[in-house]
């Protein structure tokens, strides 16, 4: 089940060369912003947990495309890249980081839990599969609204281990939900291997019982994911039903940023690293763009220079902007109702 | 004013706040077709359909999530656990989402939900269906947490639980259902955080809430009769917000204070109101606050056991008695 990311020879009809340079300049803003978040890390201005998204960036790029700005999405603390593919301002998502007010959730949320209501965006979530049952909810209200919203519910391999994604998985094919279940299997949960965890280790077998359609897919190729998640999004939102689709990726970079080289050592080759490493999905969409004529070399070095910018002006932006006032400890524990200030 | 039960109040105010708003639907397991364990949704579904009187697996994280994911988008969620014993397999959707969603997202994401069905016990179901735990709920930032002992205040409550913007842990007591009690015929809602004193009194104020209210205010009667005690029975109708200004005020007046609930006494509800009673109006005690509680027990079966387990009017009484001598 290793993935191969054979470069694709067309263009998925849907898919014009102008679009797919958009794509391609997503991954790389997901990339180049990434990027920026360990050094700055180190430096101090961010705390807690940091999981970047750098390998994967195909997956949410690749279904995202495909949203409707009435849809929604929803999904783990690796969500950076779903933020940004979105189209959320990245200057805001980096202040969010740094825990600044002027980040999407004030800076009460951080890295973990990126939020954008106005793109239905409706956040990430530190507590592995906990989100899942919350996307059931979302297509179930779609249904009672009787729109063709559908809602997109983004989780990693090891979130196939938890209760209550299973309880989860069965309600939404009970109910009919137009939900896209997106497990993005970069092969480990932290340094777990899914064979170790998994029982069945092909997770879109292990679906198949929920009597709902699944599939396994490529993750690495963006031109695959997108033409994928086309169908199956066109698919859910006008059968409607749920689907569960496994997408082959892989992580370059540790578990968060706990997790260094010396840490991945414990579970993971370097030449494992290496071989997925071959198969960037930024690599491949630019030797795609280049080989078919789309770009030229120097568009695409411009592309990454812009990309890079807006990662680094993220960064000041961010550098900039001041912490949350100290009334915000008390704000948001209820839409109606002070609590009191303990000291 | 008409007689009802518990139940048919709850009933009336699952039906009026349907019929009032579009948004409101109802699921959880047995609540459609068996017509709720409990008969709170009876003929629900026949009134309402499928889509809004949602019958569910046996799923409780599944039922808490669903309702927080419809929530978030707008819509209405009152979700049954068939009892509270049961919501503990859902605790991590009702504590690290429905609670945090709003705060963590910087007050961007609303979360009206109701989580309710019955809590404690009594009925010799013993260990594992017996909880109400209703400290832990009122222990977490962002639910606000309801107890209602009547039938007026269990509608009145419930209408005020459906409109609230945040989650409502709204907690019934499985021996109220058939209790009676009047109940306004008009249109009427309770709000949150206001204690009712269900008794005058200047010797001691006994607090309460859901089931043990009853059980307070026959203690009160008894001690009225026989002793000359003259008690203050609160009911505090909402855990999550707290009416500390009647809690206070009648201590002000009576000077001693009994707290009662069924719930374990170990880190207990009464343990909080006993510490901010001392916090707030120390010099105003002329007694230890004392507790009369669930003992610290898993709840036992046979009912000599069980019943040594809950408080009952004789222990408040002894208890009123002693905060006296
Ligand atoms: C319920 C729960 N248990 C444990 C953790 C700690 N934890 C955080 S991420 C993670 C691994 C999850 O792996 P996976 O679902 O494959 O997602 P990935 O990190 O690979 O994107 C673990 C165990 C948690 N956050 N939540
Ligand atoms: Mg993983």
């Amino acid at each position: 089940m290793r993935a191969e990311a054979p470069v694709k020879k067309a263009l998925p009809k849907s898919l014009t060369p102008q679009r797919l340079v958009e794509l391609y300049r997503k991954m790389l803003l997901i990339r180049r912003f990434e990027e920026q978040c360990a050094p700055a890390y180190r430096q101090g201005k961010m705390g807690g947990y940091m999981h970047v998204y750098i390998g994967q960036e195909a997956v949410a790029t690749g279904f995202i495309a495909h949203m409707r700005d009435d849809d929604y999405m929803i999904c783990s603390y690796r969500d950076h890249g779903h933020a940004l593919a979105r189209g959320t301002d990245p200057r805001r998502v980096m202040a969010e980081l740094f825990g600044r007010y002027t980040g999407v959730a004030k800076g009460k949320g951080g890295s973990m839990h990126l939020v954008d209501v106005q793109r239905g965006f409706l956040g990430g979530y530190g507590i592995v599969g906990g989100m899942v049952p919350l996307a059931v909810g979302v297509g179930y209200g779609i249904r009672y609204r009787g729109t063709d919203q559908v809602c997109l519910c983004f989780f990693g391999d090891g979130a196939m281990n938890i209760g209550p994604v299973h309880e989860a998985l069965n309600m939404a094919a009970v109910y009919k939900v137009p939900v896209v279940f997106i497990c993005e299997n970069n092969r480990y949960a932290m340094a777990t291997p899914i064979e170790f965890a998994s029982a069945v280790p092909n997770l879109a077998e292990r679906a198949r019982q929920y009597g709902m359609p699944t599939k396994q897919i490529e993750g690495m190729d963006l031109l695959e994911v997108y033409q994928e998640a086309e169908e199956i999004i066109h698919h859910v939102r006008h059968t409607p039903e749920p689907f569960f689709v496994e997408v082959l990726t892989y992580r370059f970079e540790g578990h968060g940023i706990a997790d260094n080289p010396t840490n991945q050592a414990l579970y993971r080759t370097k030449e494992e690293v290496e071989y997925w490493r071959q198969r960037d999905p930024i690599v491949n969409t630019a030797r795609f763009l280049i080989e078919n004529g789309i770009a030229s070399e120097s568009e695409l070095l411009e592309w990454d220079s812009i990309a890079k910018q807006q990662a680094l002006d993220a960064v000041a932006f961010a550098d900039a902007s001041p912490e949350p006032p100290l009334e915000e400890l008390y704000r948001d524990v209820y839409t109606d109702m002070e609590v009191q200030e303990w000291r | 004013m008409a007689l009802i039960t518990y139940r048919e109040a709850l009933r009336q105010a699952l039906t009026e706040e349907m019929e009032r708003d579009p948004n409101v639907f109802l699921l959880g397991e047995e609540i459609g077709r068996y017509q709720g364990t409990f008969r709170v949704t009876e003929g629900l579904l026949q009134r309402f359909g499928g889509m809004r009187v949602v019958d569910t697996p046996i799923s409780e994280s599944g039922i808490a999530g669903m309702a927080i994911g419809a929530a978030m988008i707008g819509l209405r969620p009152v979700a049954e656990f068939m009892t509270f014993s049961f919501a503990l397999i859902a605790m991590d959707q009702i504590v690290n989402h429905a609670a945090k969603i709003l705060y963590m997202f910087g007050g961007q994401i609303r979360v009206p939900l109701v989580f309710r069905g019955p809590a404690g016990g009594g009925a010799q179901l013993s260990a594992q269906h017996s909880h109400s735990l209703e400290s832990w709920y009122a222990h977490i930032p962002g639910l606000k947490v309801v107890t209602p002992a009547t039938p007026a205040d269990a509608k009145g409550m419930l209408k005020t639980a459906i409109r609230d913007d945040n989650p409502v842990i709204f907690m019934e007591h499985a021996k109220l259902y058939s209790t009676r009690g009047e109940v306004p015929e008009d249109e009427y809602t309770i709000p949150f955080g206001s204690a009712d004193v269900k008794r005058q009194g200047e010797d001691v104020t006994i607090i309460a809430y859901s089931q043990p209210v009853l059980m307070a205010l026959r203690a009160a009667e008894k001690l009225a009769e026989t002793e000359g005690i003259e008690c203050e029975v609160i009911d505090l109708r909402s855990l999550q917000p707290l009416d500390m200004d009647t809690i206070l005020g009648s201590v002000r007046k009576t000077h001693r204070v009994v707290v009662v609930h069924e719930d374990h006494r170990n880190v207990g509800f009464g343990a909080e109101i006993a510490a901010r009673i001392q916090e707030f109006a120390f010099d105003d005690l002329d007694a230890p606050v004392l507790r009369v509680a669930g003992a610290d027990v898993p709840i036992p079966y046979a009912r000599n056991l069980e019943r040594a387990a809950f408080p009952s009017e004789e222990d408040i009484i002894r208890a009123v008695k002693r905060v006296l001598a």
